[in-house]
């Protein structure tokens, strides 16, 4: 049985399990707060979504990990999304980091690419400046939750100046749905460095299936000048309720590129966030889904301007089969004094069912008169016209609404500016379209 | 054996109205026939009915292809089977790139495991293109998407170019096209002329039958074939109009369906 709390975690635990990791005090204090809070605020409440009808209760109990001696006793699930090389690879298996491993070019220039439980006993003072700043644990149960029990995780580090080459990967998995299993993910990039980041987080398709919640957090801090990509592919099981919060702080004449891919079988919480603080900061965040049978999906991209002439662009498409649905919301903000801002959104849906359900929410909130933003949303079903003219040309009915399909998902995907993922992501969304 | 294709009694009605009150045409390998004849008298509604549009039911007549009974088929049999319609308002297809689509429609016509080289396929799409003096990037560009009337239209020739079919109806091609588009289509028509494909061409304009002569001229209205004839009729109508032909029929509304 899975630990079934109405409070999924309490102080004494919390702060009992940190301390038997041999986590340091700051960390273990936070730790204990967080599964206070926890104990008394609510969970998100995501536009048209009753999230709290999830089962949110099957958190798991800590599973201590048990490292790999080679990638080769890594499964073959995870092996084949290595697109990477091994070079610079870390792995985690339900609550702990089994394998990393970093080039040592790398770290012979600062780099830090480790789990984040490892950063926090050996970088601690620079993880502590970052480590829920971007976040606040305080938001609502689901930011206090990963807070209270967050396990393994990735920790980036790129210093002044220094520009990673081949991409960062992580590959997340869990194969015992009672083993907590909640990734914290944090990025720093200083002035002036350039990274990109892929992640994979998967469920091995062999476990026994039961409830499992995966609540994640992603944090980046993009310093001036820098510039990162972060590509993450999120896989999951039916029986699994992905809950993941991604947030950027972006600062002057700095960039983040998301590409977010959420093709879980299980209902999926995804909010995808850039606060560009800078003058001059970028941010272009691209999210495909796929949902099948009975799945619910609420995704959410939203860019906070602050910066003056700082940009933002968003892009979601989705495609809904059976009864699945998307609940896709797009907010631009734009404070006041941003001036020069710009700030553009599309959100598309696809229903290939009748019973499928999806809806788009483009919101623009600008509080300055001196901007440019613009938004598009549609949803619709595959069109009887377009099915009809490509079978005139003598293409079956099923291979015409495929090709409509993989068309209105082509404009995102053949963008998608990491090879890697753009091939995982293609090869991930055909298995859950044909499938 | 050329080409025969037999179009009897057909009737076909949109939304439960009557639209086509049953056509007669015989089209044979090496002809060229050319349907004139008012705005709303049917003459889209027949190419649809013949391809399989949806919303077009089909209730009276038949339609064969060298003794196949199209009406029978599904529409991507029938393009199969070698019907070819270039259509008068062409579907955009976003995120679907032209050679992406082409290629696909040539492959539904081979064996699985038999499918066209890429290498073969790509010559061949640009030897098209050059003869209709298409730009290259519209091999790339999605289906339709943005595309002028005009360059519709040659795309819609340059899939019939590609596909090779037995009996091509074009609806309205010349429509939207510049004088230069006009005859660089009507070059690739010609081009495509050959004993064992026949030809069915919608137009309102001699100008287009200056180029592609036509072999037969037919008029309709009232969702019938009213008149028949050689290439002079077309002179004639477009001389003259059609209310000479109303007059001698004692047609008022040439117009079908409309309430
Ligand atoms: N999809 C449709 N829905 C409703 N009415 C239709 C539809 N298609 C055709 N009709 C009606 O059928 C009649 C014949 O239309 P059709 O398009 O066949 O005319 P046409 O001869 O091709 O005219 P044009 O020269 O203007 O292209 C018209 O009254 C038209 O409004
Ligand atoms: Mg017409």
């Amino acid at each position: 049985m899975s630990t079934q709390l109405t409070t999924p975690t309490d102080r004494q635990s919390a702060e009992a399990l940190a301390r038997s990791k041999g986590e340091p005090d700051w960390l273990v204090a936070q730790r204990g707060e967080a599964a206070e809070l926890a104990g008394t605020i609510g969970w998100p409440k995501p536009e048209k979504v009753r999230i709290e009808r999830w089962n949110l209760t099957a958190v798991g109990r800590y599973e201590k990990p048990a490292a790999a001696g080679a990638v080769s006793e890594l499964p073959a699930i995870v092996r084949e999304l290595v697109s990477e090389g091994t070079e610079n690879l870390l792995v985690q298996r339900n609550s702990g980091a089994v394998w990393k491993q970093v080039a040592g070019e790398l770290s012979g220039k600062g780099v830090i690419f480790t789990d984040l439980e490892t950063a926090c006993r050996e970088h601690g003072d620079l993880v502590q400046q970052y480590l829920f700043k971007a976040v606040s644990k305080d938001e609502d149960k689901l930011t206090a939750l990963n807070a209270a029990i967050w396990n393994g995780g990735v920790f980036v580090y790129v210093p002044k100046n220094v520009e990673v080459e081949l991409p960062l990967q992580a590959i997340l998995y869990n194969d015992d749905q009672e083993s907590t299993f909640a990734p914290h993910i944090l990025i720093v990039a200083d002035n002036h460095s350039r990274v990109t980041y892929v992640d994979c987080v998967i469920t091995d398709p062999a476990a026994a299936a039961s409830p499992f919640v995966h609540p994640s957090i992603v944090e980046v801090f993009v310093k001036p000048g820098a510039h990162v990509r972060f590509g993450s592919i999120h896989s999951m099981g039916e029986t699994g309720v992905d809950m993941t919060i991604r947030r950027a702080v972006i600062e002057n004449d700095g960039r983040i590129e998301w590409i977010i891919g959420d093709l879980n079988d299980g209902n999926t919480l995804s909010e995808t966030k850039s606060v560009l603080k800078g003058q001059g900061s970028t941010s272009d965040a691209k999210v495909i889904s796929v949902g099948k049978n009975a799945q619910q999906n609420s995704l959410t991209t939203q860019a906070v301007h602050f910066g003056k002439s700082s940009d933002s662009n968003m892009v979601t498409r989705a495609v809904m089969k059976d009864s699945a649905s998307a609940i896709i919301n797009g907010i631009t903000k734009i404070e006041h004094g941003a001036t020069k801002a710009n700030g553009v959104q599309t959100e598309k849906v696809l229903m290939l069912s009748p019973k499928a359900r999806g809806d788009a929410n483009p919101i623009l909130l600008i509080d300055e008169d001196d901007v440019t933003a613009g938004h598009a949303a549609s949803v619709g079903q595959v069109n009887p016209e377009q099915v009809y003219y490509l079978m005139s040309r003598g293409i079956s009915k099923q291979d015409a609404e495929r090709l409509i399909i993989y068309g209105f998902l082509a404009p995102v995907v053949s963008e998608i500016p990491i090879e890697s993922v753009r091939g995982q992501l293609q090869r991930l969304l055909e298995r859950k379209l044909e499938g | 054996m050329t080409t025969q294709f037999v179009i009897d009694g057909l009737k076909a009605a949109i939304d439960g109205k009557e639209i086509l009150k049953g056509i007669n045409l015989e089209i044979k390998g090496g002809e060229i026939h050319a349907i004139m004849g008012p705005n709303g008298t049917g003459k889209s509604t027949l190419a649809s009915a013949l391809m399989g549009h949806p919303k077009y039911e089909v209730t009276e007549g038949t339609a064969t292809l060298d003794g196949e009974d199209l009406l029978e088929m599904e529409v991507d049999e029938r393009a199969r089977a070698g019907l070819f319609l270039a259509m008068q308002y062409p579907s955009e297809i976003p995120g679907v790139t032209n050679s992406d689509f082409l290629r696909s429609a040539i492959n539904a016509r081979r064996e699985e495991g038999n499918e066209i080289s890429l290498i073969k396929f790509i010559r061949q799409m640009e030897g098209k293109m050059k003869d209709l003096e298409m730009n290259p990037e519209f091999a790339h560009r999605y289906l339709n998407e943005g595309f002028s009337g005009g360059e519709k239209k040659r795309n819609e020739i340059l899939q019939m170019m590609l596909l090779d079919p037995k009996i091509v109806v074009l609806d309205e091609i010349d429509s939207g096209l510049d004088i230069d588009a006009l005859r660089i289509v009507s070059n690739g028509v010609n081009a495509m002329r050959s004993e064992e494909r026949g030809f069915l061409i919608i137009t309102h304009y001699q100008r287009l039958l200056n180029y592609i002569k036509p072999d037969f001229v037919h008029v309709m209205m009232q969702g019938r074939i009213v008149k028949s004839g050689g290439p002079e009729l077309a002179e004639r109508l477009e001389n003259e109009g059609y209310d000479w032909v109303k007059e001698e029929l004692g047609i008022v509304d040439e117009t079908v369906g409309q309430a």
